[in-house]
């Protein structure tokens, strides 16, 4: 087997047959790089935290997908996991922390409060109603109450898909 | 000691006491808490951890428990006092145990009952500029959703 057919962008690189010679374009180049190394920051809210860690622990292995590496500074992060209900209080923190990423930022909605608050939808006066009405825009929303780690990483790969397809060059 | 033990010992010594029927907790007047607590830690029954103050809007009044509990001693009591409604202040028993503190903010910034003499009532679960107090049985926001009955 070729080892571009092992790569998931290999649709992006072409290969000359009969030669050690790739074709490709550098945004194809940065997709990959960027798609391939997506690194999350070290942020959980509530118990889809749990699920997180143990996605990143060694039975399920986020590492697997180049996201291991959880920073503990927003400096450093290209992903944000919001991982668990978010209550009024944390809003501007977690506001301040996606406007502390720097670009390209990307977040996922883990679990059903992160995507609309979920069971204290109903009742509460001290969780915020989703990511989305804080105003930070969600790529991949993961339903699920918590969401399994392999959702996790099923909706890792979805954001990498994304990432890769992407037609901005910019982001 | 048992629950009716303790309340004896307590009866004695401040007859103002009485026992709440369902629950075996110890029903004190508002004005002798300060009192009966420093008793109840000086004591030989020796409470020298107070575990849990909460309360219970009861829509007219509002009842205030403390959980009491005896680390050397094992055994535990509750007091309780009932606060009408308009004069929802206690003295605060900060300066008895450490743990008053934070306890008396969390029922304050919930409940809105006033602690005379605390060192730092400020609000402690919710944000600084909240209003109103979410545990009482008038409180509304207008950001709350309710569900609907079926």
């Amino acid at each position: 087997m070729a080892v571009t057919e092992r790569i998931p962008a290999s649709k992006l690189i072409q290969r000359i047959p009969g030669g050690g010679v790739f074709l490709t374009t550098s945004e194809n180049i940065f997709k990959w790089g960027k798609a391939s190394s997506l690194w999350p920051m070290t942020f959980g809210l509530a118990c889809c935290a749990i699920e997180m860690i143990a996605t990143g622990a060694s039975r399920f292995d986020i590492d697997r997908f180049g996201a291991g590496v959880f920073r503990a500074s927003p400096r450093q992060c290209d992903v944000m996991i919001i991982a668990g209900t978010i209550c009024v209080k944390m809003n501007d923190c977690i506001q301040r922390l996606y406007a502390q990423m720097p670009e390209p930022k990307y977040v996922i909605a883990m679990g059903n409060c992160a995507i609309s608050g979920g069971i204290f939808y109903y009742d509460t006066y001290s969780v915020t109603k989703g990511t989305d009405s804080l105003g930070i825009p969600v790529d991949v929303f993961i339903p699920g109450c918590p969401p399994r780690p392999e959702n996790l990483l099923f909706g890792l790969m979805k954001l990498q898909e994304k990432i890769r397809n992407e037609k901005d060059a910019d982001k | 000691m048992r629950t009716n033990e303790i309340f004896m010992a307590i009866k004695t010594d401040f007859p103002e006491v009485r026992q709440e029927e369902e629950t075996g907790a110890v029903i004190i007047p508002k004005e002798s808490l300060l009192k009966i607590t420093r008793y109840l830690k000086n004591h030989r029954l020796a409470f020298d951890n107070l575990h849990c103050i909460t309360a219970i809007d009861r829509t007219g009044r509002v009842e205030l428990a403390y959980t009491l509990y005896s680390i050397s001693e094992h055994h535990g009591i509750t007091l309780k006092i009932y606060l009408t409604a308009g004069e929802e202040n206690v003295a605060s028993l900060a300066e008895l145990w450490k743990s008053a503190n934070w306890l008396e903010r969390e029922v304050y910034d919930l409940f809105g009952v006033i602690f005379l003499n605390h060192p730092d009532l400020r609000r402690i679960l919710n944000p600084y500029d909240w209003k109103g107090h979410p545990l009482r049985k008038s409180y509304s926001h207008p950001e709350v959703s309710i569900k609907p009955r079926l």
